[in-house]
Parts: C-alpha cells; sequence; structure tokens
C-alpha cells in the first residue's frame, strides 16, 4: 500500500504549494525520508476540508531544495527540523536556524539518515 | 523607545516545560516573537532502527504523558490499517472511551493550569482535584494512571466489565456537576475576562493559513476536528466540533471548558452503544508499503506517518503533534501585545513540549 502523491520536481514545487494555497488549503506538514545513500525523499502534505493532498519530490542529498516558508510561513519549523535530522538544505527559508534548531554547534552527522551527511565547512 | 530583545523561557513559571522565545519589546508591547525548541529534544522517531513495530507503541505513548493513549491509537490505527487488520468492534468503542476520558483529563489540567497563570490558585486546585476522578478511572482500568498502555496493533490489551463501566458512568456524573459549576467563573468572570478577551488574537482566515490545530483552530471558528474522519468508533457517536468565533485566548479556553463536557458525554455514548465481544485479534504479517493517521488529541490534530519494508523493523515514523503545528501560529498572535499578557497567549495554545521534542 502506498499514499497517493502528486509527483514534483525541484523547479515546480513552489508554484504547486503556491496553488495549494490560493485553493485556501491548510499546510500540514512535511515528512521526509532517507530512501538510500544518495537520495531523500520529501512528501508535502495539505488538508482541506479533512481532504489530504500530498506532493512527493525525490531529490540527490546535496541538493538544495527551493523552501515553501516564503508561502507557508508555518513551513519554516518542519524545514529546519528536516534540514538538522537530515541534513537537507533550503534555500530562502524565512527563519533559518542554520542546521541548529535541535544540533549543538558541535554536531557534525545528520542523525536521521541512514547514510549519514556530514557538515563541513565552507572553503 | 528603543528596540529591546527579552528571552521568555526556557524556564519560566508558566511553562511546566523549556521552550525558548525571543522577544523584541518595544516599550511594553511586543513587535516579534522567534520560537527556538531542542532544550529536551529525544529523538524518539530514530529508534525505528532498533525496536520493531510493536514495541514501537510503548515507545509512541511516551512521546507525551497527558495524551499517551491517543498517540498509541495513531500510531496502531495506522499499522493496522495497512495491515488490513479489522479490529473487533468493541475495540473501537472502548479505544473511544479512554481517549475521551484523556481528553477531559487533559482540559482540566490545561483548564487548571490558565487559572493558575492569572493568579486563581483556588481554580487551579478545583480543576485539578475534579481531574483525579479520571486519573482514578485510568488507574482501576488500566492499571496505571498517566501512561495506560491499552492499544495494542489489532486491539487493546484490556477491557472493561458492566460493574466498572457503571462506577465509570456515576463517576462521570459527578466531574460533570463538578465542572458545571466552574462555568460561570471560567466564562462569566470578570478578571478572567479582563485577562483573556481580545487578548492574543488569530483570526479563521490567519488560522488556516498558519496550519493551526485543535482548539487554537477551533477558537477562531473554524470547525474541524479529526473526529469528523470517523475513525474507531466515531462513525456511530453523535459528535460536532466545538467553536468559538472570536480567535482570543477567552475563546480557546471556552473550546477546551465546553470540550471537556463534551468528551463526557462521547464516553456515556461509547458505553451506552459498546457491543460485546472480543476486544484483540492476532495479527499476522509485517507492515509493508506506507500510511498516514490522523486523530484528534487534546492539543489538536495528531499526525503519523508510518512506513514499512515487510520487515518486523519499520522504514520510518514521524509525528507531527498539534504543539508543533501551533508554533508558527503563536509567533504570530504575540506581536502587537503587552508583555504581561505573553504568559497568557503561550498558555491558551496549550503547549505540549514533550509532544514537540519528541
Amino acid at each position: 500500500m502506498s499514499i497517493e502523491t502528486i509527483p514534483a520536481a525541484l523547479d515546480t514545487i513552489v508554484g504547486e504549494v503556491v496553488k495549494m494555497k490560493a485553493q485556501e488549503a491548510r499546510f500540514l506538514t512535511m515528512t521526509a525520508v532517507s530512501l538510500d545513500e544518495k537520495t531523500t525523499e520529501l512528501l508535502y502534505t495539505f488538508d482541506q476540508d479533512l481532504v489530504m493532498t500530498h506532493y512527493r519530490l525525490t531529490v540527490p542529498k546535496d541538493t538544495h531544495v527551493p523552501s515553501i516558508s516564503p508561502v507557508y510561513f508555518a513551513a519554516f519549523l518542519v524545514e529546519n527540523e528536516i534540514c538538522d535530522q537530515f541534513g537537507v538544505v533550503f534555500d530562502g527559508l524565512v527563519l533559518d536556524f542554520g542546521g541548529k534548531l535541535y544540533l549543538d554547534e558541535e554536531a557534525q552527522r545528520t542523525p536521521f539518515c541512514k547514510f549519514a551527511v556530514t557538515r563541513k565547512e565552507k572553503a | 523607545m528603543a528596540k529591546m530583545t527579552l528571552p521568555f523561557g526556557p524556564q519560566h513559571p508558566v511553562l511546566p516545560e523549556p521552550i525558548h522565545l525571543s522577544l523584541t519589546v518595544e516599550d511594553e508591547i511586543v513587535t516579534q516573537a522567534i520560537p527556538a525548541l531542542g532544550y529536551v529534544h529525544r529523538g524518539l522517531e530514530k529508534l525505528v532502527d532498533i525496536r520493531d513495530f510493536n514495541q514501537m507503541v510503548q515507545i509512541v505513548e511516551r512521546v507525551c504523558g497527558i495524551c499517551s493513549k491517543i498517540h498509541a491509537m495513531c500510531y496502531v490505527q495506522g499499522l493496522e490499517e495497512l495491515m488490513k487488520v479489522d479490529v473487533p468492534p468493541r475495540a473501537k468503542y472502548l479505544r473511544v472511551m479512554w481517549s475521551e476520558l484523556h481528553r477531559i483529563h487533559s482540559h482540566l489540567l490545561w483548564l487548571g493550569l490558565f487559572a493558575d497563570a492569572f493568579g486563581m490558585e483556588s481554580l487551579f486546585m478545583q480543576c485539578w482535584r475534579i481531574r483525579e476522578k479520571i486519573m482514578d478511572i485510568n488507574e482501576a482500568t488500566t492499571g496505571a494512571r498517566v501512561i495506560v498502555s491499552v492499544n495494542v496493533v489489532g486491539g487493546l490489551r484490556c477491557d472493561v466489565d458492566d460493574t466498572q463501566t457503571r462506577w465509570i458512568l456515576s463517576e462521570l456524573d459527578e466531574v460533570e456537576r463538578e465542572v458545571r459549576r466552574l462555568e460561570s467563573t471560567f466564562v462569566n468572570d470578570y478578571t478572567i475576562k479582563k485577562r483573556t478577551c481580545g487578548i492574543g488574537v488569530l483570526s479563521a482566515e490567519k488560522a488556516l493559513e498558519l496550519g493551526a490545530a485543535g482548539p487554537t483552530l477551533r477558537g477562531s471558528g473554524v470547525a474541524q476536528d479529526m473526529r469528523q474522519l470517523k475513525y474507531a468508533a466515531f462513525d456511530s457517536i453523535d459528535f460536532e466540533p466545538v467553536t468559538a468565533l472570536d480567535g482570543d485566548s477567552y475563546s480557546r479556553m471556552k473550546v477546551r471548558y465546553y470540550e471537556t463536557l463534551q468528551s463526557i458525554d462521547l464516553v456515556r455514548q461509547a458505553i451506552a452503544k459498546m457491543p460485546d465481544g472480543d476486544i484483540a485479534v492476532k495479527v499476522k504479517g509485517r507492515p509493508e508499503g506506507e500510511i498516514l493517521s490522523r486523530v484528534e488529541q487534546p492539543r489538536g490534530e495528531l499526525f503519523y506517518y508510518i512506513k514499512g519494508n515487510g520487515t518486523k523493523y519499520l522504514d520510518r515514523v514521524r509525528i507531527r503533534t498539534p504543539t508543533f503545528a501551533n508554533i508558527p501560529p503563536l509567533a504570530a498572535m504575540l506581536p502587537g501585545i503587552e508583555l504581561a499578557d505573553v504568559p497568557i497567549v503561550v498558555l491558551s495554545i496549550d503547549p505540549c513540549i514533550s509532544c514537540t521534542e519528541r
């Protein structure tokens, strides 16, 4: 059994989310799943009159993902959480904790990845 | 007046659990609130790597003490749907009974804390004294007061007999009488109205846009409650969401007060309509695939994402708790209010940091 989802791509996800907002859908949450060594899956979930709509975005681990927090402010918290736990970097976050929402300064590994992403200092 | 940044929490008299808000104030007015989490984060979702899907029931019960039963119910209902397990009807009614008992004691706990926040110590003690009757029911029927641990995948691990249901009903009559005696204070008292009316307003549009859940959403006039999804035995129980229209702290308090009375009625309905029969079925196989499960916790919509891979260990359990959803609305409620009202508004979302820091 799997959830009925609408496939999304990096360049279309924000546009899809803008459409959901125009339909007055309530942002419910995002879910990250580490699929394998190289891939993370993001599930964007919305609710409208108790009916859920899901967008599924599959991205390589080192890819930056556009933040949907400029569209739905509520997404900033879960995007920061996913950044901490799975090492996914969101571009354009309205409130960016820089991977330290839960993690200490010294933490270098993203704890929820089955195959860990290590944080490195910028050159 | 120059801007100042003040820390609110992580330790504060109105916060039983640690959360931090960085408040920017001009004079006595809050202009910005930035939340910070992570003081007690436990990473419980990660335990799917070392605990099998049956053991995870006990893990998710420990996400939060106040609504442990409802966490477990959300999780097992998801797994039962994924594994195509047909739960006996009696178990569904018992799940409603225990989950509504949890809602009653959670709301009474919160009503007491809310009263304490504006200095009404006697009202605080009255709420908690009444709540003890519900805790006694939990203890007598499950063997535990807080983590009742009744759910298993496929049903329940314990039942109640006729003597116990008669006793529960008589205790609920007493609880209802005592809760109704507090109505005029909670709804009409001058001090309570002065401290809560028009404070921390969240419009219906804003509540939906910011993803608010539970009494925080219904206090803004949005009649949305996951019990409308008819999970467990709610398909044969009369239920309409409690709402209030003003979107302020007073409205959120009123929703919780009247939901306490409503939950008493729901327990009575569940007991009256409960059929005889088994309370669990044997579950065969292992979960494979993915599923979403939603139920209504005392604080709002609880969401579980479960992904199985055909082994006894799950690939992923993701928990979105109602307080996690209500933090962005809280950050939007605070700008524009006086600093002295911040504790009231923070409490008005009934923050459960234990849930949030799962």
